[in-house]
């Protein structure tokens, strides 16, 4: 059987996605990173497709996403994230008219055409601030864990300001916070509100438009999602797997490019 | 004393350079062709020769011509008959960042507590006059600055620190601001009545006097430069077209820096022949021109090549540009019967000088008359007013024409805000978004 894989090498992970000639999903597989990209991008591709039990040699076509994507090992077209995501969400959400993103090292904004089409998009500048890394540096401060950050922020009980959204100086105020006392669901959920101010900016300059959808690993932190969900005044939808948004992306260009062989 | 400088500053004009650049010219390898791109225009090693001759020959200028440091808005022509010897700090500064040195020299001025915000032009420049160090060799120090608010009010405050550095005097010519729909008259007269007043300063500095046929020469020259640059750049307008927009950000070079100079007239014939023979021949500056790209701002120099590839790769050819236009924009005001009724004109209505509304209505008509595909729009981290309003006039553009448009975040000079994985994401999505 044939079929079309998406690997999206990010700064953080690296994601792989096998679907069949249809569309439906036969594998996925999510790893670290690390600093060989082309290793990482390879084991993801096999552990997804033992996942489909599928042999290397039935990928038709392969297309390599992410910060990454041209040191994906046979892939036979790079494209960006931006395009991948935006098509990822289509098939998921075909309503979905903006798409905000937060990954590893980039946050973006895309305002959706028909069909996945991008008519415009916003990503944070030379900056950690309103990335995954930002994110990253202060659960490491507070304790929870990248995982834990989420849930804590939900449980807070008051608004603190984090005035900075540097995150250098973010994590300092973090500290002094903490050591004035204030608790960590508190300033988890500060550390949120931070974010999703940087995130609205994004937006805004996309061109704010609904339906809405979140995905990256971003999209896994609940309080985050709501904290800019409250900024804008919007509700997001979010895909089941937000991570893999973009190496679905990138498997369902690769089964398209198959069917419909484009010019590039 | 003068005398000799004199003739040592001939002798090096006239033989010395010209020979050492043909020599140096002869040792030089060939560039291997690259397949991206078309046949390198012809006129390129002439522009070499040209500013590699005006930097080398500068450290001969002293005490044989008065040196002046000028900025690039400034009605030059006043200067061209007392015979200055002009240096551009913007034109040395971009100079600087296309040999990626921006950051360092930048750094010289930081050491002095000059804020990392401030222009990556002022910084350099002023790292320059700090260290002394350039990449084009040693430069003579000015006996006259003279400035121009009419590209931005930094100037002022970078000139006037370059006057407390180098103890000599200034002249700024200040320009309001032009808001549309208000008068722009008493605004000119003010501009003008400067320009008459600063002539008497400039003879002193010069120890000459104002030659009015001198002037009224510099002034059809310049117009004439102008002129034909603004030809060359129409040249844009065919498919496929014969030269991109990062080709005008080198060959703009004269123009900004010579002009009112008859090597400046005759540099921007040759080009221009050059030009409207690939448009006749078809030649195309990138064989597989697929999307046709509108750019605003400054050049990122240090990137120059980087992005040239990047777009051509992707078939993507900026033909047209805010910046490369602003030396042929307002030409014909230089026809005005009274001479400084035409430079406070020319030099007043430039687009820097004008209101966002006129800007967007500048981009609209480029984009329109240049038939392109999307904008890029540079937005350079340490030119503020160059990069105000880019987010409403790219709104703007997307309303009224079926455009895609991008915001690249980067300096003209300073590499250090630049993040090359980030800007290559941010093109490639963008040429994408054209494609589908």
């Amino acid at each position: 059987m044939d079929c079309f894989a998406g690997v999206d090498v990010g700064s953080q992970a690296a994601k792989a996605v096998v679907l069949d000639g249809e569309g439906r999903l036969l594998g996925r597989a999510l790893l670290d990173t690390g600093p060989d990209f082309g290793r990482s991008a390879r084991r993801a591709l096999e552990e997804a497709l033992s996942q489909a039990g599928a042999p290397r040699e039935s990928v038709r076509v392969l297309v390599g996403t992410g910060y990454g994507r041209a040191s994906v090992p046979g892939a036979h077209r790079a494209i960006t994230e931006i395009t991948c995501h935006a098509r990822g969400v289509a098939w998921l959400f075909p309503e979905a008219r903006l798409l905000l993103d937060v990954g590893g090292q980039d946050s973006k904004a895309v305002r959706l055409g028909p069909g996945g089409k991008v008519e415009g998009f916003a990503m944070n500048d030379k900056c950690a601030a309103g990335t995954g890394k930002f994110l990253s540096v202060l659960a490491q401060s507070l304790g929870t864990g990248i995982e834990g950050l989420g849930p804590a922020g939900l449980r807070a009980s008051k608004e603190l300001h984090l005035s900075s959204t540097c995150t250098v100086f973010a994590e300092s105020e973090v500290i002094s916070l903490l050591s004035r006392g204030e608790s960590v669901p508190d300033v988890a959920h500060a550390v949120h509100a931070a974010m999703a101010r940087r995130l609205v900016g994004l937006v805004r300059q996309a061109g704010l438009q609904e339906p809405a959808v979140f995905t990256g690993g971003g999209a896994l932190n609940a309080d985050l999602v709501r904290s800019v969900e409250g900024a804008l005044g919007i509700r997001f939808r979010i895909p089941e797997e937000p991570a893999f948004t973009g190496a679905l992306g990138a498997a369902l260009l690769a089964r398209e490019a198959a069917l419909a062989p484009s010019p590039r | 004393m003068t005398l000799v400088r004199e003739a040592r500053y001939r002798l090096m004009k006239d033989l010395v350079l010209p020979a050492a650049l043909r020599a140096r010219e002869g040792r030089r390898r060939a560039r291997k062709a690259d397949p991206l791109f078309g046949p390198p225009l012809k006129s390129g090693a002439e522009l070499k020769r040209i500013m590699a001759r005006h930097y080398a020959l500068a450290r001969y200028a002293k005490g044989a011509r008065p040196v002046a440091y000028v900025t690039s808005g400034a009605p030059v022509e006043l200067l061209r008959p007392l015979g200055f010897y002009t240096l551009y700090p913007e034109n040395h500064s971009a100079l600087c960042g296309a040999r990626k040195v921006g950051d360092r020299m930048a750094l010289h001025a930081e050491a002095r507590g000059f804020s990392p915000d401030l222009c990556s032009y002022a910084r350099i420049d002023l790292g320059h006059a700090f260290s002394g160090e350039s990449p084009a060799g040693e430069l003579p120090p000015p006996d006259l600055l003279f400035c121009t608010t009419n590209i931005c009010q930094t100037v002022m405050y970078w000139f006037k620190a370059l006057a407390h550095h180098h103890r000599v005097p200034l002249v700024v010519l200040d320009t309001p601001y032009l808001h549309g729909g208000r008068e722009e008259g008493p605004a000119l007269r003010y501009f003008r009545d400067q320009m008459v007043e600063a002539v008497p300063r400039l003879e002193r500095v010069a120890c000459r006097d104002f030659e009015e046929g001198r002037f009224l020469a510099a002034l059809e020259s310049s117009r004439r430069a102008s002129l034909l640059w603004g030809k060359v750049l129409e040249t844009l307008k065919a498919r496929p077209a014969p030269l991109t927009i990062f080709d005008a950000f080198v060959h703009l070079m004269p123009v900004v820096s010579l002009r009112g100079l008859p090597v400046c007239e005759r540099y921007y014939e040759g080009l221009l022949a050059e030009a409207e023979e690939r448009v006749r021949r078809g030649v195309a500056a990138v064989p597989g021109e697929r999307f046709r790209l509108l750019w605003d701002n400054i050049a990122i120099w240090f990137a120059l090549g980087s992005l040239a590839r990047l777009f051509a790769r992707a078939g993507a050819v900026p033909v047209a540009a805010t910046y490369t236009h602003a030396w042929a924009e307002t030409v014909q005001d230089l026809e005005e019967t009274d001479p400084f009724d035409g430079l406070a004109k020319a030099y007043g209505r430039i687009f820097l000088n004008r209101d966002l509304a006129h800007r967007r209505d500048l981009l609209l008509t480029l984009a329109r008359e240049y038939g392109v595909h999307g904008v890029v729009f540079h937005s350079a981290r340490s030119c503020k007013p160059y990069s105000i309003g880019q987010y409403d006039m790219r709104g703007a553009l997307e309303a009224q024409l079926p455009l895609r448009t991008v915001v690249l975040e980067a300096d003209m000079a300073d590499g250090r805000v630049w993040s090359e994985a980030q800007a290559e994401t941010r093109l490639q999505a963008f040429f994408e978004s054209l494609e589908r």
